[in-house]
């Protein structure tokens, strides 16, 4: 379980996180939505100690991360796969070798169980053929699915989504939701996804953490959010356009 | 803080940076095993693949010098094998290793800053910490390394091919036999003149790889600061060649 507590952050003097606290259940999915530059990215990297909160602790596994070495934070890393908003494939390497990295500097696997390993990484994400295509002969959702397939390809037991569906259009968003829908099913992982886009939400999260002028403004499962009152929640859901989702919201007194 | 404090702190904060982070890379040095391969690149990016453009910098440096010695030497008192005894230390204690140092700040150090980041805009570098990677290791040693092994045998090349250019335009032109150019050099070889040369390649080799790491690794600002880090890269490796070049001579001779 990952343990937010009191979590506070700024830079150059400017406020970006205030107070935050949240509990990420395991074999959840949990969703934080907020408008963009709202600090949910910046959240998700005190999650896996890439910023350090001014105040607050993070705790994965019973494990405060501010109170150990760097040796020690790397292990706790080595838990969780993340998915970068822009993918963050290392474009010297092709679409096989990019998943295959972190198999072949974390486990001592032979050529051929990487090799398989790395087919069934791409199996699930959707892009069996894929294989030694360069990084930048990729579409935008295929370079997704391959940073998905990277991110999975250890097993974590935390994935972490940033943003998962920016930049693509509908048809392949929805093939991205679908994967990570399928992928927590599956693989019994974890999620957080952290997103602006109430279409994802609505798919695939259990519960839901609202960040709105730099603290969690409201926090629940699914189908609270469908019966919460809050104002300035609805606001950013009907801002979403997404109908179906804020129809019943709409139609609340 | 005021533009004039600003202008005093930002280098020493510069320098305590650069300490801090090649303090924390050279502390990874035991992690060898999943460095080795990015070194073995590293050494062909830096160092083979740089061996075209600073034989042709040294074979025309090495030709200038010898063309320009002939012609200030005119006084009958002074036998031409004295162009010889010039053109050699020259090239060996001064120009083999500047030459070289400036030929690699621009095209290696410019491409280490280019590379490290585009890595840090792209949050590449962020996805080798989410993995458990010790990026700063992981990024910066095999560099380092490569520049600091290579330097000192491309200097070894440069004074080679500098050596030859100078005999090939000596002949040409008719300033003086090759015979006589070799006595010149073999009467007035000082020994430490290879040795002070390797020193400073070794020096101008950590400079220039360090400095553009440290550039590249905190870039910020996008593409429009992956340009800027490019560029303060190879300036300032030459500044700093220029720098250590005097302080070597001043310090070793």
């Amino acid at each position: 379980m990952i343990q937010i507590e009191n979590v506070s952050k700024s830079f150059a003097g400017q406020k970006v996180l205030q107070d935050i606290s949240l509990e990420i259940h395991d074999g959840k999915t949990q969703a934080i939505i907020g408008q963009s530059g709202s600090g949910k990215s910046v959240l998700m990297k005190h999650i896996i100690g890439l910023l350090r909160p001014d105040h607050g602790r993070i705790i994965v596994d019973q494990t405060d991360i501010g109170k150990i070495n760097y040796h020690q934070l790397r292990e706790i890393r080595r838990k969780f796969g993340v998915l970068f908003q822009g993918g963050a494939l290392f474009d010297s390497l092709d679409a096989f070798e990019n998943i295959a990295f972190p198999l072949r500097t974390f486990t001592k696997k032979s050529d051929q169980e990487i090799q398989q390993n790395v087919q069934k990484c791409l199996d699930l994400v959707q892009l069996s053929d894929i294989g030694t295509t360069k990084i930048e002969a990729l579409s935008g959702g295929m370079r997704k699915r391959v940073a998905l397939a990277r991110a999975i390809s250890l097993r974590p037991q935390y994935i972490i989504y940033d943003e998962p569906t920016s930049g693509l259009d509908p048809e392949t968003s929805n093939t991205i939701n679908e994967l990570i829908k399928g992928l927590a099913h599956h693989l019994e992982i974890t999620s957080i996804v952290v997103t602006h886009d109430m279409h994802s939400v609505l798919k695939i999260a259990d519960r839901v953490a609202f960040i709105h002028d730099t603290r969690i403004h409201w926090a629940g499962t699914i189908q609270e959010l469908h019966q919460s009152s809050d104002t300035v929640l609805h606001s950013f859901v009907r801002a979403s356009e997404y109908l179906i989702g804020t129809q019943h919201v709409n139609n609340r007194p | 803080m005021s533009s004039i404090a600003l202008r005093f702190t930002q280098p020493l904060f510069n320098i305590g940076r650069f300490v801090v982070l090649m303090s924390s890379a050279f502390m990874s040095l035991r992690e060898t095993e999943s460095y080795r391969k990015n070194f073995k690149i590293q050494i062909v990016q830096i160092g083979i693949e740089s061996i075209p453009i600073v034989a042709l910098a040294a074979a025309f440096s090495g030709a200038v010098t010898t063309v320009q010695t002939a012609y200030q030497l005119v006084s009958p008192l002074i036998p031409p094998k004295m162009i010889g005894a010039v053109v050699v230390p020259s090239l060996t204690m001064e120009l083999g290793a500047v030459v070289t140092g400036f030929i690699l700040s621009g095209r290696v150090g410019a491409r280490i800053a280019a590379e490290l980041g585009t890595m840090r805009v792209t949050e590449q570098i962020d996805a080798l910490e989410a993995m458990g990677l010790n990026s700063v290791g992981y990024l910066i040693i095999p560099r380092v390394l490569a520049g600091i092994v290579m330097l000192p045998v491309l200097y070894i090349a440069a004074c080679a091919v500098g050596i030859t250019g100078g005999l090939i335009s000596a002949e040409l032109t008719g300033v003086v036999s090759t015979a006589e150019f070799v006595q010149g050099a073999r009467e007035h070889y000082d020994s430490f003149g290879p040795y002070f040369g390797l020193i400073k390649a070794v020096v101008f080799g950590f400079l220039i790889t360090s400095v553009s790491c440290y550039i590249g690794y905190y870039t910020k600002g996008g593409t429009d600061g992956v340009g800027r880090s490019t560029t303060r890269a190879a300036v300032m490796s030459c500044v700093l060649i220029l720098i250590a070049d005097l302080v070597l001579a001043i310090v070793l001779l």
